[in-house]
């Protein structure tokens, strides 16, 4: 197993080389292993959550002794459950997605596939990830604080979030829960900072910004969102901080009354929180979306073996959906108690920001039609991407319509809705990517057999959970509710719930089929030719094991855009970025 | 196209910084660091002006700011924190052609400007806290005014703090002769953005 190979001219030690590395590569591994991490515990916050909402009050004795106040008794508190569902959705979207991508994938494939030998700025790079760590650290430790994890929700809705009265984990807990947010902004903002100056700067001669990959396109439009719309969460994290300790009251009202205890601040409106949150939030899944769709549209572009189709279309959506992602966040907000003028901008908004997204998914669609498609498993996960971003952006239409959305707000149905478009379809990218790249980081091939299993019980699991979401949110099941059974209305439902924790569990357990191949493939793998996709991008022609500095004497020259397969002059069916322009001049670019 | 492509020749592994530091467009990839930076910073104060904004639409009344703060006061700290400006730009075309002693002149004068500058805010703190207002609290009426003064101004004030810090840095390196043009330039970008964050401050919460 090789992971990462440090050049041979520099003696560093073990620490310089693994740990206190300034190599883009070992960054983005680091990144990879924590958020994975991350990814594995905020998994089995959500395993706790469908044992209480499968079989409500329940007593579970054995978890008593490892949560002996969320769960005295055997049985979970209330308060307990909404600390696990804060959390989970927290770790999910900010601490593992956000991450995963720009992160993980973005470290280590930017400067490859650009053809640089590292990023623009390595030592701001590897602050990037020492503070993601931190924030990591910090926000798990909310779970072992006084009072446990906050309950204001990944959204952290005022005036909840605001009081620290306002509940168990609302004092120290969503302190600390504030300075994880900070410490992962400043993190992510050194971090895309040298992405976009990486892309912009240091493309390799040749490598012109109409020949980069889709990924690197991807990669750049996140980028860009993050860079706009962090720094506004940590203004509003800013006021909140102000709101719990320096007694302001920007988000609370007044008259607010509490345990019996009348809250002291005035003037303020929760309003404004929302406001600050989603024009942070919304961009938020696209900073998530786009990275994964640059990277399943890399994978497909390499499996269906023939010109991609809508090179630039793509390109170009991406860049509509940069524009377009910072201006529908009042979709979250239709019910808020919002202006309802301003409720039809945002309707009329999100359905346009749509539009850009369906062209992407025709891009793909058109690019398979005709092709002689290779199933192999990266590509079945960039299948299943594509499929499962489909089903839950329909959703996206019930919701974005604002009359639609008055009924299934805070249903389900959006949760539902959520975890296919946001969750489900960005891991399956995740996933591809991991198996797509897996040869070039560690010179060995994952086991194709167990990944086709692990697709396809994934696919039918990710599927099976959240469309009955969808059914269960039509049917009026709240969000945020611990125990449905609660309400007469929605006791009929009982069986739907059981049922997707049943499937919550097989999906999680087969998640262990992944994770089993990936570690026995690391050491076990049969060995990779070096370029085993047979794809045309200028990571698979950097030597094996990469270098420090990535590239020998000289960088390499770029002649093509990535896509030329099928090329007509017999022999191999394509033709790398940095073959010498000799051949084919007249091909295309 | 073939303008965004560059030459790249130095086989050197070592220092990957100053190998990728040759630019497709006139940025060089630090002031392009620097530019985004720049951009991020801008949006964490648009966030909290346009929360201030939401309050000044929201709140049923806002005390008159002319009653509060001398605005004479205010137009001289904005007067000197632009002339700041236009010295910090007169050091960077010093320091490019090489000027020590004009650089290390002009740099002092932003230097004594910002210096200036934060006394006068001092002034102001220690007078609307003398008055009475609190974070939480003011006398002249909703609590969100004192909140957004302290907040804002305070932020701001934090910024200068750090572009003064910054171009004291740069002042020493100059003496020393160990910092480059290209370097006085970042330090004056900095302070440039500074400087126009205090014009939207001094519009949106002293004058409007
Ligand atoms: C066809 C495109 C889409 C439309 C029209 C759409 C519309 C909406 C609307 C209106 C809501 C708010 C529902 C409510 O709270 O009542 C919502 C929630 C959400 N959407 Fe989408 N969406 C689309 C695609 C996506 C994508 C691609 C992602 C992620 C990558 C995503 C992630 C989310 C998340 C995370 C929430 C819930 C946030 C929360 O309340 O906690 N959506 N969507
Ligand atoms: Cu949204």
């Amino acid at each position: 197993m090789y992971l990462v190979e440090t050049g041979s001219e520099h003696k560093a030690g073990f620490i310089r080389k693994y740990v206190f590395s300034t190599d883009h590569k070992i960054v983005g591994l680091q990144y990879f292993f924590t958020a994975f991490a991350m990814a594995i515990f905020g998994g089995l916050l959500s395993i706790l959550m469908r044992l209480q909402l499968g079989w409500p009050s329940r007593m579970w004795p054995m978890l008593e002794t490892i949560f002996p106040v969320g769960m005295a008794g055997g049985v979970m508190s209330p308060e307990f459950y909404l600390a696990l569902q804060t959390m989970h959705g927290t770790i999910m979207a900010i601490f593992v997605l956000t991450a995963l991508f720009t992160g993980a994938f973005g470290n280590y494939l930017i400067p490859l596939q650009i053809g640089a030998r590292d990023m623009a700025f390595p030592l701001l790079n590897m602050l990037s990830y020492w503070v993601y760590l931190l924030s990591c650290i910090v926000l798990v430790l909310a779970f072992f604080v006084e009072g446990g994890a906050p309950i204001s929700g990944w959204t952290a809705y005022a005036p909840l979030s605001a009081i620290p009265e306002s509940g168990p984990g609302q004092a120290m807990g969503q302190n600390l829960w504030l300075v994880a947010i900070a410490l992962f902004t400043v993190s992510s903002m050194m971090g895309v900072l040298n992405y976009i100056t990486t892309i912009v700067q240091a493309r390799t001669k040749g490598m012109t910004m109409s020949r980069v990959p889709l990924n690197i396109w991807g990669m750049l439009s996140a980028s860009i969102i993050s860079i706009m719309v962090f720094p506004v969460l940590l203004g509003a994290g800013v006021l909140l901080l102000a709101d719990r300790i320096g007694g302001t009251s920007f988000f609370v009202p007044a008259g607010l009354v509490m345990g019996d205890k009348l809250i002291p601040h005035s003037g303020g409106h929760p309003l404004l929180w929302q406001h600050l949150f989603w024009f942070f939030g919304h961009p938020e899944v696209y900073i998530v979306i786009v990275p994964a769709m640059g990277i399943a549209a890399e994978i497909i572009a390499t499996f269906i073996r023939k010109p991609v189709f809508g090179y630039r279309i793509m390109a170009g959506c991406w860049i509509a959906v940069v524009a377009l992602s910072m201006v529908v966040w009042g979709h979250h907000m239709f019910v808020s108690g919002m202006n309802p003028f301003l409720g039809g901008f945002f309707a009329l908004a999100t359905l346009l920001i749509t539009v850009p997204s369906a062209i992407l998914v025709l891009c793909w669609v058109v690019s398979l039609y005709g092709a002689r498609i290779q199933f192999t498993t990266p590509m079945l996960f960039a299948l299943g991407f594509v499929s499962i971003f489909v089903t839950g952006g329909l959703g996206g239409f019930f919701l974005g319509s604002a009359w639609t959305d008055i009924q299934l707000h805070d249903t389900y149905f959006v949760v539902g809705h959520f975890h296919l478009t946001m969750a489900m379809s960005p891991l399956f990218a995740a996933f591809a990517g991991v198996y797509y790249w897996f040869p070039r980081i560690s010179g060995r091939m994952m086991n194709e057999r167990l990944g086709r299993v692990h697709f396809w019980i994934s696919i039918a699991g990710a599927y099976a959970i959240f469309l009955t979401m969808h059914v269960m949110g039509v049917g009026g099941m709240l969000r945020h509710s611990y125990d449905t059974t609660q309400y007469d209305f929605l006791k009929h439902l009982q069986p739907l719930n059981v049922f997707v924790s049943f499937a919550a569990f097989a999906l999680a357990a087969s998640q262990l089929i992944f994770i089993l191949n990936f570690l026995v493939s690391l050491f076990r793998g049969p060995r990779a030719e070096a370029n085993p996709w047979k794809a045309n991008t200028l990571e698979w022609a950097a030597p094996a094991p990469i270098p420090h500095g990535n590239w020998g004497a000289v960088t390499p020259e770029v002649h093509r855009w990535p896509y030329d397969y099928m090329v007509p002059d017999g022999g191999e069916d394509f033709l790398p970025q940095n073959a010498p322009a000799a051949v084919l001049e007249n091909k295309r670019f | 196209m073939e303008t965004l492509v560059h030459e790249r020749s130095t086989p050197e592994v070592a220092d990957a910084v100053d190998e990728v530091a040759q630019s497709p467009f006139t940025a060089n990839t630090r002031k392009f660091g620097m530019w985004l930076f720049i951009l991020s910073d801008a949006l964490t104060f648009a966030a909290l002006l346009g929360a201030y904004g939401f309050m000044r639409l929201t709140s049923p009344e806002w005390p008159e700011q002319s009653g509060v703060f001398d605005i004479r006061l205010i137009t001289f700290m904005t007067f000197v924190l632009i002339s700041s400006s236009a010295s910090m730009a007169m050091a960077v075309f010093a320091a490019e052609n090489g000027e020590r002693k004009h650089t290390l002149g002009l740099l002092g004068a932003t230097i004594i400007g910002g210096i200036v500058f934060l006394g006068c805010q001092a002034y102001e703190w220690a007078h609307f806290i003398g008055e009475g207002g609190t974070l939480f609290f003011n006398p002249w009426g909703v609590p969100q005014f004192s909140a957004s003064f302290f907040l804002i101004t305070g932020f701001h004030g934090f910024h200068v703090l750090s572009g003064v810090v910054l171009l004291a840095v740069v002042w020493v390196l100059s003496l020393l002769g160990r910092c480059s043009a290209n370097g006085v330039e970042l330090a004056g970008l900095y302070w440039h953005f500074v400087d126009v964050v205090w014009v939207f401050v001094f519009a949106f919460f002293y004058l409007l």
